[in-house]
């Protein structure tokens, strides 16, 4: 199995669903010759020709609308935006039309359209390339809203949300890009969209991540286990929207205590949308009040603050010790 | 009469006065702009492409992080602010730094939100002192131009004889708002002046697969009012242009558009590598174009500036420029564990739960010392 990094993976998906679908296009902003800003896209046009690779106009509004309408004909089209931070240039295309053309027209029309989007901080970046407001997307009815976390499973949901027949946006936590390298089978994979994943398993706490903050997350379970004592359970939410709350309740049944970390902003954020059904559905069954470590409600420092407003394992670590300690 | 030519205004002229060895080309058109401010523009143009390289340099060196160079832009910028009064208003995108210098903005500044550090633009010389009138950078492409739309419709309202510069690239005339704020202004007749900094690329993408049209100028026609072009590496031509759309805007007659013709001699940002896309041979040859050398060459020819003007001035810039980094390094050390400024200018008032945010990160931060201890 070859070992990639998630620009290498996300890359192997494009170039595979292209391969053996003529109907996958994929159009956005510097996506043909310079091969996508941070090389997502590399190589496609020359193996795929500039009919499928297309270097669009500057103007979101226009790649996304005019992928729903290739979307209506029947195409597979996988746009970029570059940065999640200009997405909302589209915002009327996706919320107005995308979300709603399969209800509008009664099921007739649909929209089977990928927008791909760089989201996460932690990159040195300017204004408006490191924020996460996957909660827009996921407060949409009718988008579906997904998040990889490593190479592995970013290929594998690429994929899958190519083929879904539904508008997925596709966040691609940028910091997690070249950040490691993970072994990805050769042979096709793909993962069902609307469910996560239980990465880790314990019995005391329930640690509830996803993106870019799976890696501080999973080092805060590390750094439990191993000094501490303590086995946490770790659950990766890959789907933003549906939300699989089923995978959270069993495992907050089985330990009592939840800790949900995000770096969206924390109000109104996922997190929230987390322990309202946690409460539904696992009330009895908690023995502590759920914490959420996230963002704060401030527009994301630019780089010389990013660290203090991101979650840090430490930050995730005191929450989950607190979380613990906390007597039933 | 079933079919008949429509007859409309369809015209754009290109404005050029100086020759890519800086004469004059027609003496009719030649600006009178006084000795003192035509070697101020000298200054600022030197200053703007020092600084460009000194901050290339301090980025390579992971000081500062990402920013877009301005390199080969600076009389497309300066030739327009030129022609302002400072009681105008600039709206601009990402890339004014040359423009920026000229109306009051401190090279700390610029050190400092490049550095990472928004406190960058609270510095003197980046609020906004009586009568200058900047707005910050708009990084979302082709999204500022409505707000100079917006202010020169208030101008116009309260009866003032303000007008407002807009800047922003041939990407950005791709973008819907661009075309909105275009519309807007002539329905609106507002004193807007459009500058198109046409730099022939938008990061990998070439002004050809922007639009179909012959030139980004024509799309003024469509909306009503005057669109020219003029060679933005001539700044005499750049300033001409500028003074009689400020003078139409003054005096009512609504806004207009300039596509300065220029070219990006340097790397889209910092994060870029234009030689997956671009010829180095298309890059000597408007290097040839540049606008540096032209404008000494013109002043030399006036007698205005001398090779030991330009070396005197050189070594000047070069100071202040290093006082400058000093002062900002120094400045960054010191507001390092100021993270809670995070916080402030969110609202007028501090909504509590924010302030218990606040708190919480307060708590985070000392709870960090302690483990480092
Ligand atoms: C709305 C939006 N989309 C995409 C980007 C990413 N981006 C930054 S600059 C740029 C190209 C801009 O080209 P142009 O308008 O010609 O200005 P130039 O960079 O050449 O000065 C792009 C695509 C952005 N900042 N904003
Ligand atoms: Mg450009």
């Amino acid at each position: 199995m070859p070992k990639m990094t998630m620009v290498d993976a996300l890359n192997t998906a494009l170039h595979q669903e292209m391969e053996q679908d003529d109907s996958v296009i994929v159009l956005g902003e510097d996506v043909a010759v310079d091969g996508g800003v941070f090389r997502v896209t590399e190589g496609l046009l020359d193996a795929f020709g500039e009919q499928r690779v297309i270097d669009t106009p500057l103007a979101e509004a226009g790649i996304v609308g005019t992928s729903i309408g290739m979307a209506i004909y029947g195409l597979r089209p996988v746009c970029e935006i570059q940065f999640s931070g200009f997405s909302y240039l589209a915002f009327h295309q996706l919320e107005s039309h995308a979300a709603r053309m399969r209800w509008r027209s009664r099921g007739a029309y649909t929209v089977p359209m990928v927008l791909r989007t760089p989201y996460s901080g932690g990159v040195r970046a300017l204004e408006h390339h490191s924020e996460s407001r996957e909660a827009y997307w996921a407060h949409t009815p009718g988008l579906k809203m997904v998040i990889p976390s490593t190479p592995r499973n970013a290929r594998a949901l690429l994929i899958s949300a190519i083929r879904d027949p539904d508008p997925v946006i596709f966040y691609e936590p940028k910091a997690v890009y070249r950040a490691f390298r993970e072994e990805v089978p050769e042979e096709e994979e793909t993962w069902p969209i609307g469910k996560a994943q239980v990465v880790r398993e314990g019995e005391q706490l329930t640690m509830i991540s996803y993106g870019a903050m799976m890696r501080p997350t999973l080092e805060a379970a590390d750094k439990l286990a191993q000094e501490d004592g303590v086995e946490v359970e770790v659950i990766d939410v890959l789907t933003i929207a549906p939300l699989d709350h089923e995978t959270f309740s069993e495992s907050a049944k089985k330990t009592g205590r939840v800790l949900i970390v995000h770096e969206a902003p924390r109000s109104f954020g996922p997190g929230a949308e987390i322990v309202a059904r946690l409460v539904e559905n696992s009330f009895w069954y908690l023995e502590a009040p759920i914490r959420r470590v996230t963002g704060y409600d401030v527009v994301i420092p630019l780089f010389a603050y990013e660290k203090a407003y991101l979650p840090s394992a430490d930050r995730i670590l005191r929450a989950a010790r607190e979380t613990l300690e906390t007597p039933a | 009469m079933p079919r008949e030519v429509v007859d409309i205004p369809c015209q754009v002229d290109y404005l050029s006065i100086l020759d890519e060895d800086g004469q004059v080309i027609d003496a009719d058109l030649e600006p009178d702009i006084p000795d003192g401010r035509l070697l101020q523009l000298h200054r600022t143009m030197l200053l703007a492409r020092r600084f460009d390289e000194r901050m290339l340099q301090l980025q390579r060196q992971g000081r500062i992080g990402t920013f877009a160079p301005v390199r080969g832009q600076e009389a497309a910028q300066l030739g327009i602010v030129a022609a302002l009064r400072d009681s105008d208003w600039m709206v601009p995108s990402f890339r004014e730094q040359a423009a920026s210098l000229w109306r009051g903005q401190s090279l700390e500044s610029f050190l400092l939100v490049y550095g990472g550090f928004y406190q960058g633009n609270e510095l003197p010389g980046n609020e906004l002192p009586e009568g200058t009138r900047n707005l910050p950078v708009a990084v979302p492409v082709g999204t500022q131009p409505l707000h100079a739309v917006g202010l020169s419709y208030a101008i116009k309202y309260r009866g003032q004889d303000d007008v407002v510069v807009t800047f922003f690239g041939d990407g950005a005339t791709s973008e819907g708002d661009f075309h909105e704020a275009m519309n807007f202004a002539g329905v609106f007749q507002t004193p807007t002046i459009f500058v198109c900094q046409n730099n022939q690329w938008a990061i990998s993408v070439p002004r050809s697969r922007q639009t179909n049209s012959e030139t980004l100028a024509q799309k003024a026609l469509a909306y009503g009012f005057p669109g020219r072009q003029v060679d933005g590496n001539d700044i005499l031509a750049v300033y001409v242009a500028a003074e009689e759309a400020a003078e139409r805007a003054r005096s009512g007659d609504g806004p207009t558009m300039i596509e300065c013709v220029t070219y990006r001699l340097s790397m889209h940002t910092t994060a870029d590598d234009p030689s997956r896309y671009r010829e180095e041979e298309e890059v000597e040859e408007w290097r040839r174009r540049e606008p540096l050398p032209r404008f000494q060459a013109y002043l030399k020819q006036r007698d205005l500036l001398s090779d030991s003007d330009i070396e005197e001035t050189e070594e000047e810039i070069q100071g202040e420029i290093q006082d400058a980094i000093d002062r900002a390094e120094e400045r960054m050390e010191k507001l390092a564990n100021e993270e809670l400024s995070m916080f402030d200018h969110m609202y007028a008032e501090m909504p509590p739960y924010l302030r218990e945010q606040r708190d919480e990160l307060a708590r985070e931060l000392a709870g960090q010392e302690g483990n480092d201890a």
